[in-house]
């Protein structure tokens, strides 16, 4: 009794872990596109937050996540877009911006979510699972973690695709150099405006996908402000990975883990607040940074708009 | 009243206008007014896409933000935390240090004030006990900015993402002391005990406006003059144009770095303590109001100059208590003042950057 009950315990927490971590792996990887190309999004939030709402806007009206899932991600590249006309093209502040945007999709998804389904708070049917064969039999990961939609293993997969386009692809090396030589780039004959553009573009695509996947699959409803600060969970992640994406897989899972606690615990009845158990990441976090703060880097020209032949 | 610059500034770009007064008011217009009227038109879409008549809107909420004493009083309360985070942010941004840890910094100076204040009322004459939570709370939240502080200074780690990391940190350490310390054993509520309101910081005379306005308002006016008059506000400014040429001329930068953290988060805790001291007496369980981001556009439109910090917080304060109270009349959620802002912002940045260039084009 007492197995079957821990064993059912430990697959709720894998459940949440993944729930939990999947959006904030599309978003830190989305985040990390922007940041090797010299982009600091800090619209990422109001990116995830839109995808989060047109997402589930899509599966709410045709029926098929699948569709929300383009939904969010054209929601997503929307606000990207604009981003990308102010920061890369005109050139504003990227941190002003990026926060002006978050503010203004947290009003605009609030106020569009009173104004179609505040009275009804409509709910998407339960999500279909695909299980794989043989690794679902496991016990624990196997309903955990092999018995989900598919669009966890496609997050899964699109970590390891990223990684190996980074260091096997010219595109790649073009992107790095956009964020730590833009100079360097331009006089190798690519645009580097058009480079952070097309990265900034990707955010919007990967942080929209990770707000669809949070409405649509993670909560099955739309609530106002409900990313609440994943994006910027996204840009730590991407930050402490220093363009590695299976680093950002690993710290989405660490970040997962801690929040899939908090509901752990709590339905386990131990009586432990659920702020404590929610510092944990943000915990880590800071002494990771404590410990290797000095070798932390980032990209050189990050958050610097580039002005051709300026100094 | 606001129609008019615009129109001459319609005018000024067809090249209509050519003296030199006439030029000064054509850029006031085109890059002052003109972006405010924008805003107010584009989220005037907004709302008539909700089938809410803007013109209804906006009359309703200047008419009860300024025409009602109620209102007014309600809105220059409003503006106190605000002017105080305002001041922090722009003693951070001027010396060009990111401080994003605004919440979390806000929260724990209020649950700071309202874990001293009100056991302290017992035993302590009541302009003491005020004092005394207002330093602790400014204490307690430039503690908090002391990690990203030092981490910055001596490691060159990026604050934005430390401070982002801390604000978190700092709202769930806040809640947990409020859920476990400081819980008022009288109440099934979870908060903390209640100061009474004979103890709070007193309202200025004849009004029920709470006298942190005033500690606002000297907190926003000292911090410019510091930036604009002093060595120091210019020490600082250096560093923040260039970090670089501000350790050649001999500043301490690392020095000045952490100090202007503890500074900058110190008010922003002092604007929790305010919050609390004046208007609300407790912290309720999971009570956050998410000022920071909102101040942060409000900075930027100002242009770090805190004198217009305080026009554009009268503006902000008008447009929260005006929204709060058309939510309840016009059913519009105050959620309205977010898109607002966010419009003026780019809106103003925009225009910023398009009168640049044409001031550039009229040159060569």
């Amino acid at each position: 009794m007492d197995m079957i009950l821990s064993q059912s315990f430990l697959t709720s927490l894998v459940v949440g872990l993944v729930m939990a971590g999947v959006p904030l792996l599309l978003a830190g990887l989305g985040e990390q596109i922007s940041e090797k190309a010299g982009v600091l999004n800090i619209g990422i939030e109001g990116m995830m937050l839109i995808g989060a709402y047109a997402g589930f806007l899509g599966a709410w009206q045709t029926g098929s996540l699948w569709v929300g899932f383009l939904y969010g991600i054209g929601g997503g590249m929307a606000v990207a877009l604009l981003m990308a006309v102010l920061c890369v093209r005109i050139g504003l502040s990227q941190i002003v911006i990026g926060i002006g945007l978050t503010l203004g999709a947290e009003g605009l998804t609030a106020l569009l979510h009173h104004v179609q389904f505040s009275r009804s708070y409509p709910r998407l049917p339960g999500v279909e699972t695909w299980a794989v064969p043989g690794l679902s039999a496991l016990p624990v990961v196997g309903p955990g973690l092999f018995d989900r939609h598919p669009m966890v293993y496609l997050a899964i997969a699109l970590a390891v695709i990223l990684s190996m386009l980074y260091r096997k692809t010219h595109l790649g090396l073009t992107l790095q150099a956009a964020g730590d030589k833009p100079a360097a780039l331009d006089g190798a004959g690519v645009d580097v405006l058009r480079t952070r553009f097309a990265a900034v573009l990707c955010t919007g695509a990967l942080a929209g996908l990770g707000g669809a996947f949070m409405s649509e699959v993670g909560a099955g409803l739309f609530i106002p402000f409900m990313t609440n600060g994943a994006g910027f969970i996204g840009i730590v992640l991407a930050m402490l990975a220093r363009g590695r994406p299976l680093w950002v897989l690993a710290g989405a899972a660490l970040f997962g883990a801690c929040l899939s606690m908090t509901t752990a615990l709590q339905v386990a009845g131990i009586n432990i607040p659920t702020d404590v158990i929610q510092m944990l990441p943000f915990a880590a976090v800071m002494a990771v940074l404590v410990i290797f703060g000095r070798r932390a880097s980032l990209p050189a020209a990050l958050g610097l708009p580039y002005v051709r032949g300026a100094r | 009243m606001m129609v008019e610059p615009a129109q001459s500034s319609g005018a000024g770009s067809l090249g209509l206008v050519t003296s030199a007064a006439g030029r000064a008011a054509v850029r006031i217009g085109l890059t002052a007014v003109a972006p405010v009227v924008l805003a107010l038109v584009l989220s005037g879409a907004v709302l008539s896409q909700m089938g809410t008549d803007p013109l209804e809107y906006y009359g309703y909420v200047v008419q009860r933000a300024f025409m009602t004493p109620s209102g007014f009083q309600a809105t220059v309360t409003r503006m106190a935390p605000l002017l105080l985070l305002g001041a922090g942010l722009i003693l951070a941004f001027r010396a060009g240090l990111w401080n994003l840890g605004l919440d979390g910094q806000f929260m724990l100076g209020a649950t700071a004030a309202a874990a001293l204040a009100p056991p302290l009322a017992q035993v302590w004459p009541i302009p003491l006990v005020l004092a005394a939570s207002m330093v602790a709370a400014m204490a307690a939240a430039a503690l908090w900015s002391l990690l990203p502080a030092l981490l910055k200074a001596y490691h060159g780690v990026n604050e934005i993402i430390t401070t982002l990391m801390m604000s978190f940190l700092g709202l769930s350490v806040s809640n947990a002391l409020v859920k476990l310390a400081f819980l008022d054993p009288t109440t099934t509520v979870p908060q903390t005990r209640t100061l009474a309101v004979a103890d709070r910081l007193p309202p200025l005379s004849g009004t029920t406006v709470s006298s942190g306005v005033l500690i606002g308002l000297v907190a926003i006016v000292a911090v410019h003059l510091v930036m604009t008059r002093t060595s120091f506000g210019l020490r600082l400014r250096v560093v923040g144009a260039n970090p670089r040429a501000a350790i050649h001329v001999g500043l301490r930068v690392p020095l000045l770095t952490v100090m202007v953290f503890a500074a900058s988060a110190a008010l922003v805790g002092l604007a929790g303590a305010v919050e609390i001291l004046g208007v609300h007496g407790n912290v309720r369980a999971d009570w956050n109001p998410a000022f920071g981001l909102a101040v942060i556009p409000l900075v930027f439109l100002a242009r770090l100059n805190g004198l217009a910090t305080i026009v554009y917080v009268l503006f902000f304060s008008a447009l929260q208590i005006g929204a709060e109270s058309a939510a309840r009349r016009l059913g519009v959620p105050h959620y309205f003042s977010l898109v607002l802002v966010a419009n003026l912002l780019i809106v103003l940045a925009l225009v910023e950057h398009l009168s640049q260039r044409w001031r550039l084009d009229t040159r060569s």
